[in-house]
């Protein structure tokens, strides 16, 4: 896959940051503003998916690419099932329990495991949609050949 | 509140998501992980259904019960019906799964075969034991998607068609069951099945439920392959790998299809008789068409599947019944005999389909072959597969003493009693029809003279495939004794006490 | 009403595209014009006239809410969306380096 031109990698370079650090603050703040960890994630898909389109990619190494995202993917997904069968390990037979203390609302470190799920379900996600884009491109790559 | 419930979706996720991480580094991780989560997940079925009786359970995520008398929380409820369910599905699962390890190495990614196959189970177990209407249609779609992925599994044309057609008709239903599940929860601002049903039974307007009704039949009926919304099965079913056939044709059109109409026709909405009849049809309409369809195929994997849309149409007339004699109030003994009958036939329907798709996928593997003309003679190079498949054909065309005998004899004895003639008459001529076409599947498959090429290099399947066969045939006669009204009361009566008594699930759940 | 109505001709619009359209692609997008219909209806379900946004803040009381059961429910239909839409690509896009084409006139080795 190839690059675009000079403009748009420049300014590809000057925004992928900002939108990576604008869905970190969408997830961490999921437990207070709209968002969360799906959109978050999504964003911070995003900002690898116009790195990818910008700056183009040998079909070789978007396949390590792949199996790098499938793992955290799977990674992320069994951190949310870990954490959510965490209180069964209390002794507390309640799946989804929030066992940490839930501290005042409205502040950042409040609303007990709320905010872990929201970054492992971010990380999930944007693991999840950087996989299928990267499958996709794989596919057209081996296709066009 | 038992803990055990939730496990049974979160095992088979956990146990997907390790075989992503770890297949990739052990070697044949994955082909001892899955066959022991699948077993595991029986033992625990087995163990909830035998300590259940006729009571149920109630589950709550999160610890949120009722927030001021109203049902906040995420509900799992576990009762007769569906721990009878939680059965079916774990074990023909599980015989599926030992059956592809052998099956399945002729496929590249075995890995995500495993992954895939654990997925689909962890959403049917989630369908069947969830207790509001979102998180079933969540669970349904887990179910349903990684079906699409496994029917394209093979990747050649026909595969990669079947699988787009397939999606396309199950998004469609997908979206008719999410519009009327937001209508439904636009009129009683609530998801929650036992309390919908609360709340219909203090007055609803009518004919917005009967569109609301139509809305979920048309979804729910094209999920469960009912004519005329049966376009997309013989293709999916003929296309995938034979294990997943058994366990779409076996399973997912069950738990995705019926249990939920069942479930949400009579536990939660209140019985109208306008609908009742309009099931009723549509089950003797699937019968009849899937059993004159089935007798043309040459197919033997279509020809297996038009036979499952006709017996499915059967399970869903037996019910129809029971709704309608329910919905008139009289004549209770007979709705409970209908019912009685449809589960029965559901679990049999289960067991020798499922049977059936293995045989066909024996056949398979060793002819690379569908085509009934190109088979013949491998009555005495198979003799597994040729004596189970003989087994469960029988079985399915109720010839005594098979399971299959039984459970049709008490439908069309539910149907004389009830007075419905012309459906008892109907019934008898599909079985018929039914002894037809698998007396052809049989005399060109495993008796009639072989068409040239000679049989010597074939010879009989590996260990884990017979096994499995052998395994379910057995079961085929096992389950013949289900007949026996004390047997019978024990395992199917909690069941069918949870669907005569419809207004229980909800009392017992919101505890008034 | 008229949104009611107006999500129910978006329905259709994409009912229509399904069956009418010949190209894998194009019936993909019109399944996701159907999705997104609903999904509008669901959100429309959940709206109550002035409402604000479903975000408690403490300090403030008596405030009224949109219903945020909708939204939730809308959100995850969405992740739903994603994945089919997902798998009918991978679909379509293998069914393209088989047939060398995405019309579906050309694609049927199935009837029935």
């Amino acid at each position: 896959m190839e690059g675009m031109s000079t403009i748009v990698k420049k300014i590809t370079q000057l925004m992928a940051g900002l939108i990576f650090l604008y869905g970190i603050y969408i997830i961490l703040h999921g437990h207070l503003t709209p968002g969360g960890g799906f959109a978050g994630g999504a964003i911070i898909a995003g900002a690898f998916i116009l790195l990818i389109l910008a700056f183009g990619n040998s079909a070789l190494n978007l396949k390590k690419e792949v199996a790098g995202s499938s793992n955290i993917e799977s990674v992320a997904i069994l951190m949310v099932t870990i954490l959510a069968m965490m209180a069964l390990l209390f002794g507390i037979k309640v799946f989804f329990f929030n066992f940490l203390p839930k501290g005042t609302p409205g502040e950042l470190l409040s609303a007990g495991a709320i905010p872990l799920y929201n970054i492992f379900i971010g990380i999930e996600v944007a693991g999840a949609i950087l996989t299928i884009f990267l499958a996709l491109v794989i596919f057209k790559e081996e296709s066009s050949k | 509140m038992d803990a055990l419930i939730p496990l049974f979706v979160a095992i088979p996720l956990i146990s997907a998501f390790l075989i992503m991480l770890l297949g990739k580094l052990v070697k044949g991780f994955h082909r001892y992980f899955a066959p022991l989560t699948l077993l595991a997940l029986l033992v625990m079925a087995v163990y909830e259904f035998s300590g259940l009786g006729t009571s149920s359970i109630q589950y709550t995520m999160g610890g949120w019960a009722y927030e001021g008398g109203f049902p906040v929380g995420i509900f799992m409820v576990l009762d007769g019906f569906s721990a009878l369910m939680l059965c079916i599905i774990n074990l023909i699962g599980f015989i599926a799964l030992f059956y592809s390890l052998s099956y399945i190495r002729k496929y590249t990614a075995e890995g995500n075969y495993y992954a895939l196959f654990c997925l689909i189970i962890a959403g049917m177990n989630g369908v069947v034991l969830s207790g509001d209407l979102f998180n079933l249609f969540v669970f349904l779609e887990v179910s349903v998607i990684s079906s699409y992925a496994l029917v394209a599994f093979g990747v050649g044309k026909t595969e990669l068609e079947a699988s787009f057609k397939y999606q396309v008709l199950g998004g469609l239903a997908s979206m008719l069951i999410l519009l009327a599940i937001g209508l439904i929860y636009w009129k009683t601002k609530t998801l929650n099945i036992a309390d919908v049903r609360n709340v219909l039974d203090s007055g609803y307007s009518k004919p917005f439920y009967i569109f609301i009704q139509v809305l979920l039949i048309s979804g729910f009926g094209l999920k469960a392959a009912i004519i005329p919304f049966h376009a997309w099965l013989p293709d999916a079913h003929s296309s995938a790998p034979s294990p997943i056939s058994a366990m779409l044709s076996g399973v997912l059109i069950k738990a995705v299809g019926i249990y939920v109409l069942i479930r949400l026709f009579f536990n939660m909405f209140v019985f109208s008789h306008e609908i009742a009849v309009v099931i009723t049809v549509l089950g003797t309409v699937s019968m009849v068409i899937g059993a004159l369809l089935a007798l043309i195929q040459w197919d033997v994997k279509r020809l297996l599947a038009y036979s499952s849309i006709s017996q499915i149409g059967l399970v869903v007339m037996a019910f129809g019944m029971g709704m309608i004699l329910l919905a008139k109030g009289d004549n209770l003994p007979v709705a409970s005999l209908a019912i009685a009958g449809g589960l029965y036939h559901l679990v049999n329907h289960a067991v020798f389909k499922g049977l059936l798709f293995l045989n066909a996928g024996a056949l398979e593997h060793r002819l690379d072959t569908r085509d009934l003309k190109k088979m013949g003679g491998l009555a005495p190079v198979m003799p597994v597969t040729s004596s189970t498949s003989f087994m469960a054909s029988m079985s399915i065309s109720g010839i005594p003493p098979f399971n299959g005998f039984f459970s049709k004899l008490i439908i069309i004895i539910a149907a004389i009693n009830g007075k419905f003639y012309l459906l008892a008459t109907l019934a008898v001529v599909v079985s018929i029809v039914t002894l037809a076409y698998f007396l052809k599947f049989q005399r060109f498959a495993f008796f009639n003279k072989s068409p040239g090429k000679s049989l010597e290099k074939i010879k009989e399947v590996p260990f884990p495939m017979s096994f499995s066969m052998v395994f379910l045939a057995i079961l085929c006669l096992a389950l013949s004794l289900l007949a026996f009204p004390s047997i019978n009361d024990a395992v199917l009566r909690p069941a069918i006490n949870v669907l005569m008594q419809s207004d229980l699930y909800s009392t017992t759940i919101l505890g008034l | 009403m008229t949104v009611y109505i107006l999500c129910f001709v978006l329905f259709l619009v994409g009912l229509y595209g399904v069956i009418t359209r010949r190209n894998l692609i194009k019936i993909a997008i019109s399944m996701s014009i159907m999705e997104f219909s609903i999904f509008l209806l669901l959100v429309l379900i959940g709206y109550i006239d002035n409402g604000l946004a479903p975000i408690v803040d403490p300090g403030t009381t008596g405030q009224v809410y949109v219903d945020p059961l909708p939204q939730a429910m809308v959100l995850t239909a969405i992740v739903i969306g994603l994945a089919t839409t997902a798998m009918l690509m991978a679909i379509a896009i293998r069914l393209y380096r088989k047939y060398k084409t995405f019309d579906i006139r050309e694609i049927k080795n199935l009837r029935g």
